[in-house]
């Protein structure tokens, strides 16, 4: 069974979202189930900061061995940082993926849109998807 | 469903990531690939194979049923030792690439990938009808566990008093190890030294537990098929599905080299090899290392000038030269100002010579 820690929304996508209901800029990285499936992360592409991005865009890409996933973004709005770290080292996003493995903040535009809460997530990803 | 090995219960016993190969339930990954990439590189790995296929052809005609079946020259073959090899179909098509070991005066052991050891074993029994010989299917009674790497010999020796010294590269020869009944094949697919053991079943278990315990303080590690992968690739070896294919013929891929016109009589495929032996074929197969950090993948164009010269068959982050590396079929001439378009986007890639790895002997 993956690390889902309990103060996070997450997404059908298996991106974990930190400060949905507290802040206006909210932090994305991917689950450590996502991390997991994928194995050794090699290459990390995040989008430019300053872009604006709406939900469900395709806004970066993670690389691993054996396979290559989109990542998405569950919110709307401008990209202010994304974490040069993960692209320097990729294997972040493996060995801590809720902390320094963290990929981009974006600040939202609107309404977040349907996320998960973590028992919905760990449902989720138990049913085998 | 896939078919599970002797090992399974091993396996997530382990916390192995279990992937559908060929209709096998195999090992992808124990933990990090990455890191049993790197123990097989600089100490060991040890692997569970037993979804490879094994043909017997038992009988006084062994040998010219071979030499008819297949590419190769395999009556020649002094016992104990072992080639590399292919079966073709009529118009030269590669069926699979093979290891076929001699065992004795009479007797072959045929090792097939487990994508294709069914058809192999069809078209061994098919063409073998004229001979005085027996073609046996014995994948289903037979493990296969591989020992991989620079101290792969150390450890092996802690638990065998066979002469593995005295075992050369593609030779094989019956032994025990650690008590129980094991053909030890000086073989692999790592670009490593290293063993495969073939072992009845019920002894794959015994075996995997006390190779684990003697490589231990040798830095062995169990290794699955994403390690494999990569390993194999560094060392430019062909994986059939990506490198081979019924529509290529063992010259298309660049080892012509093991079809052996100069054996006596008829061979399946041989008039149609005959034919194009001496094409330039158009495309070359090559080593592609890329200049970023995006990896080229099975089936991604090569491309040259926006125009598309070629097809990568197979492709991964290297370990070992620290980039994304990938073989790749490629238009004769095209050698220099070469990408690959990963999902639309023109990754320049250096051309080179296969393999991207060799290891000191």
């Amino acid at each position: 069974m993956s690390n889902i820690p309990d103060d996070l929304s997450y997404t059908k996508e298996h991106e974990w979202v930190r400060g949905v209901e507290d802040s206006v800029t909210v932090t994305i990285g991917i689950t450590a189930f996502a991390a997991e499936s994928l194995g050794d992360v090699v290459f990390v592409q995040l989008p430019d900061v300053g872009s604006n991005v709406e939900s469900g865009d395709s806004v970066g890409e993670v690389e691993s061995t054996k396979s290559v996933s989109e990542i998405y973004t569950p919110v709307g709005g401008e990209v202010v940082e994304v974490n040069q770290a993960v692209v320097d080292d990729p294997s972040l996003a493996n060995s801590d993926p809720y902390g320094d493995g963290w990929m981009f903040r974006v600040r939202v535009e609107g309404d977040p849109g349907d996320l998960l809460t973590p028992e919905e997530y760990a449902a989720f990803t138990s049913d085998g998807s | 469903m896939s078919r599970p090995t002797p090992l399974r219960d091993v396996h997530e016993s382990l916390g192995a990531t279990l992937t559908d190969f060929a209709g096998w339930l195999m090992p992808l990954r124990y933990g990090s690939e990455s890191a049993e990439h790197r123990a097989v590189r600089e100490a060991a790995g040890l692997f569970d194979l037993s979804h490879m296929g094994e043909i017997f052809l038992t009988g006084p005609q062994a040998g010219e049923a071979l030499d008819y079946a297949l590419v190769g020259h395999l009556s020649a073959l002094a016992p104990g030792r072992a080639r590399y090899t292919m079966i073709v179909d009529e118009r030269g098509g590669v069926l699979d690439d093979l290891i076929v070991y001699r065992l004795g005066d009479d007797e072959y052991m045929v090792v097939a990938n487990a994508s294709n050891y069914e058809k192999v074993g069809t078209e061994l029994t098919n063409r073998a009808k004229a001979y005085d010989v027996v073609v046996e299917d014995r994948s289903e009674q037979y493990a296969l566990i591989a020992v991989q790497g620079p101290r792969a010999q150390e450890i092996l020796a802690t638990l065998t008093d066979a002469d593995l010294d005295g075992l050369k590269y593609y030779a094989g020869l019956p032994g025990l190890v650690d008590g129980r009944q094991a053909l030890i094949a000086r073989t692999g697919y790592t670009g490593e030294d290293g063993f495969e053991l073939f072992v009845a079943n019920q002894d794959a278990v015994p075996l995997w537990h006390a190779l684990v315990a003697a490589g231990e303080p040798y830095g062995l590690k169990p290794a699955g098929l994403s390690s494999r992968d990569t390993l194999r690739l560094e060392a430019g070896m062909p994986l059939y599905g990506n490198e081979l294919s019924a529509r290529l013929t063992p010259f298309d891929a660049g080892l012509g080299r093991v079809v052996k016109f100069d054996k006596p009589g008829d061979f399946v495929g041989r008039a149609a090899l005959e034919a194009v032996k001496d094409d330039r074929p158009r495309r070359r197969l090559v080593g592609l290392v890329a200049r970023g950090r995006r990896v080229p993948r099975h089936g991604y164009p090569v491309t040259k000038d926006g125009v598309v010269v070629g097809e990568v068959t197979s492709g991964a982050p290297s370990q070992t030269l620290g980039k994304p590396i990938a073989m790749a079929y490629v238009d004769t001439g095209a050698e220099s100002g070469l990408a690959v378009d990963i999902r639309g986007s023109q990754e320049p890639m250096d051309l080179v010579e296969l393999p991207f790895y060799r290891r000191n002997k």
